[in-house]
């Protein structure tokens, strides 16, 4: 229980708040709390605490000296705070964030926001001036050239709100299957683009990596999703465990320890000659085919029933070598 | 409350003053500092405050103001160092400036880039959160090291940490001057200069086990002026094919991707399909073929064939106890 309680907030942080609130209530004159404290990711308790703070302080402690605050009846007003007015320059993390952030959607389309990346860009650079050169120390690699039509044709279904039909190819049960797509959005997850949309033949929401889709036509239908379609939260990454996934163990020879790196593994055993995992999935059946390419440097402890499947389809698939 | 109150105080009366303003009479200007109990407790009070107040990046200047017998520091902030410039961004260039901080929403760098967006908007244009399609690359920060490596590379840092090698039992003690980081298919990477080998190398953060420890002073080294982030991380793999493509028998309906990229494909009856393959490595075509078990049978080279007996004979024998 206390372990998960966040750190208390320390004189620092909360100043770092008061100094960006400040110069932002200044030029809202009249805003609700609500929306204030929605603003700066805090409750309405939270933000009142910070305004009876800020009405205390000033240049001098005379009367005309202090800061002015008031948020009787869920409005506030601020006042007599020329001091703080403006907000404190960019910190590095702060440019690079969003200088990084920059490149990265310009990379992706820069002509789809009619040239505001650039815009934003340059005016960023200019105003943050020495701190900026900390972001061309940090690049995000988009491994995108092999899916720039298919991104562009998704982004024009998007902005008309069209219905798309996709040849999606699953290698991990090696098929290929048709279905009509609503399109929700377009996002860059992990260095590669997923196509998030209402999926006809699942009735469910579903991600689709654009790399493998094989077929695209966007079809003259609307493409407005059901309201049922929701937006997945997407900070586990794309992979998401579901109710009926199978816990599988398996233990990793030196040659095939790559797999603890690469695919999202529950937990994760190092002893000195190998690295037992396990892994959670809804289909076995790509795991199996991973087993096999590791040629006995994988081994399955546990279900029995894949480690079954291992043994019985490389004897079946031997048996055609005549050895 | 107390400090923060003292903090936000001191803040203003610095950027406040004219001329930079004498201890005793910051002392006085500041309620919680005239309230400390003797001098000693002010001054030390007031040197963390003053440490804390630069952490932030605020500019805390020092002048040396010459009094007729003594040298005494005096203290300012000077508004043009202090304040975010104007600048004046249409709402749709602040649109894009939101999608751009929404791009690490899931890092942990997430509260910085909402900082940043809040004083760009702190002047009172609105941005226009309509107009955007959702186009939204994500970046995520998972590896423990980020933020520390992150640090390191933005100010110029010398670290050392231990590094475990993919097929190496032990992690070993790596000493590098950070160059830059590098976000490729979902995973960072560092780009540095390892002291020890005396060569560039790259390192990925996933492999660095425990903690990274400052070894020198920020910016004591230079990154070289032509050094580019991205094309070290690249240049380790580069496949050069220059041999006859491999012949692979596969089951029809099967192999849907050896299908796509096949040079030619021959139909042998109804059940079976004959492909023509380019490949770089036949160790790692046969990886490829084990893994579609009896749906795919190599054909040529003999030294495909043999690989894949060869994976498939260890996947048996791996689970030699199973029932079949």
């Amino acid at each position: 229980m206390s372990a998960s309680r966040p750190a208390p907030e320390t004189a620092t942080d909360r100043l770092t708040r008061l100094l960006t609130m400040v110069p932002w209530l200044v030029n809202r004159q009249g805003i609700d709390t609500a929306s204030a404290a929605a603003e700066f990711g805090v409750s309405v308790q939270q933000l009142e605490s910070d305004l009876s703070l800020i009405f205390l302080c000033g240049y001098g402690q005379m009367p005309d000296e202090l800061i002015e605050a008031d948020w009787e009846g869920g409005r506030v007003f601020v006042s007599n705070a020329d001091a703080i007015a403006k907000p404190l320059r960019l910190g590095v993390d702060e440019a690079v964030t969003l200088i990084v952030g920059l490149r990265a959607l310009r990379h992706v389309s820069a002509v789809a926001y009619g040239g505001a990346v650039d815009r934003a860009l340059a005016k960023l650079e200019a105003a943050v001036g020495p701190q900026a050169s900390g972001a061309d120390r940090i690049a995000v690699a988009m491994d995108d050239a092999a899916v720039q039509d298919t991104l562009k044709v998704l982004r024009g279904a998007l902005a008309e709100r069209r219905r798309v039909h996709v040849s999606y190819f699953v290698p991990g049960r090696d098929e290929q299957t048709e279905r009509d797509v609503d399109p929700i959005r377009l996002v860059g997850l992990d260095g590669r683009w997923y196509l998030e949309g209402w999926c006809h033949r699942a009735g469910d929401t579903r991600l689709f990596r654009l790399d493998r889709i094989v077929d695209l036509t966007v079809l003259e239908v609307d493409g407005t999703p059901p309201e049922q379609a929701v937006e997945r939260d997407l900070a586990g990454g794309s992979f998401r465990a579901g109710p009926d996934d199978v816990v599988v163990t398996v233990r990793l020879l030196p040659g095939a320890t790559w797999v603890a790196d690469y695919y999202p593994v529950e937990s994760r055993e190092d002893t000195n000659d190998a690295v037992t995992v396990q892994l959670r999935t809804a289909d076995t059946e790509w795991l199996v085919r991973l087993l096999r390419r590791l040629g006995g440097r994988g081994i399955v402890l546990d279900p029995p029933d894949v480690a079954s499947a291992v043994r019985s389809s490389a004897l079946s698939a031997l048996a055609a070598y005549d050895v | 409350m107390t400090k923060t109150e003292r903090l936000l105080n001191l803040v203003l009366v610095l950027l406040y003053t004219r001329r930079a303003l004498t201890k005793a009479q910051i002392r006085s200007a500041v309620p919680q500092y005239s309230s400390a109990p003797t001098v000693e407790a002010f001054e030390r009070m007031f040197e963390r405050d003053k440490d804390e107040l630069r952490e932030l990046g605020i500019p805390l200047m020092t002048e040396d103001i010459g009094l007729a017998f003594d040298e005494e520091p005096a203290y300012q902030i000077h508004q043009r160092d202090y304040a975010l410039p104007d600048i004046a961004f249409e709402t749709d260039e602040l649109a894009v400036l939101g999608l751009a901080s929404r791009t690490w929403a899931q890092a942990s760098l997430a509260g910085p880039a909402a900082q940043a967006l809040r004083k760009l908007q702190a002047s009172g244009v609105e941005r226009d959160r309509e107009s955007l399609i959702g186009i939204e690359p994500r970046l995520r920060t998972v590896e423990p090291a980020f933020d520390a490596i992150k640090d390191a590379v933005v100010r110029s840092v010398p670290v050392r940490f231990d590094y475990r090698r993919p097929e190496a039992a032990e992690a070993t003690a790596r000493e590098v001057e950070p160059w830059s980081l590098v976000s490729s298919a979902g995973r960072w990477y560092l780009n540095a200069w390892d002291r020890g080998r005396q060569a560039a190398r790259v390192f990925r953060l996933s492999r660095i086990v425990g903690e990274v420890h400052p070894i020198g002073k920020p910016g004591s080294y230079a990154v070289p002026p032509d050094h580019v982030p991205r094309t070290m991380v690249r240049a380790q793999s580069a496949p050069v094919p220059d041999h006859a493509p491999a012949i692979v028998r596969v089951r029809s309906g099967a192999g849907v991707a050896l299908r796509r990229r096949a040079r030619s494909i021959g139909e042998v009856d109804d059940a079976w399909s004959l492909l023509d393959l380019d490949y770089g490595d036949v160790e790692e075509l046969a990886d490829e073929l084990s893994g579609y078990g009896p749906d795919v049978i190599a054909e040529q080279p003999t030294e495909l064939v043999d690989a894949v007996i060869a994976r498939l004979r260890g996947a048996a024998a791996a689970h030699e106890g199973a029932a079949t």
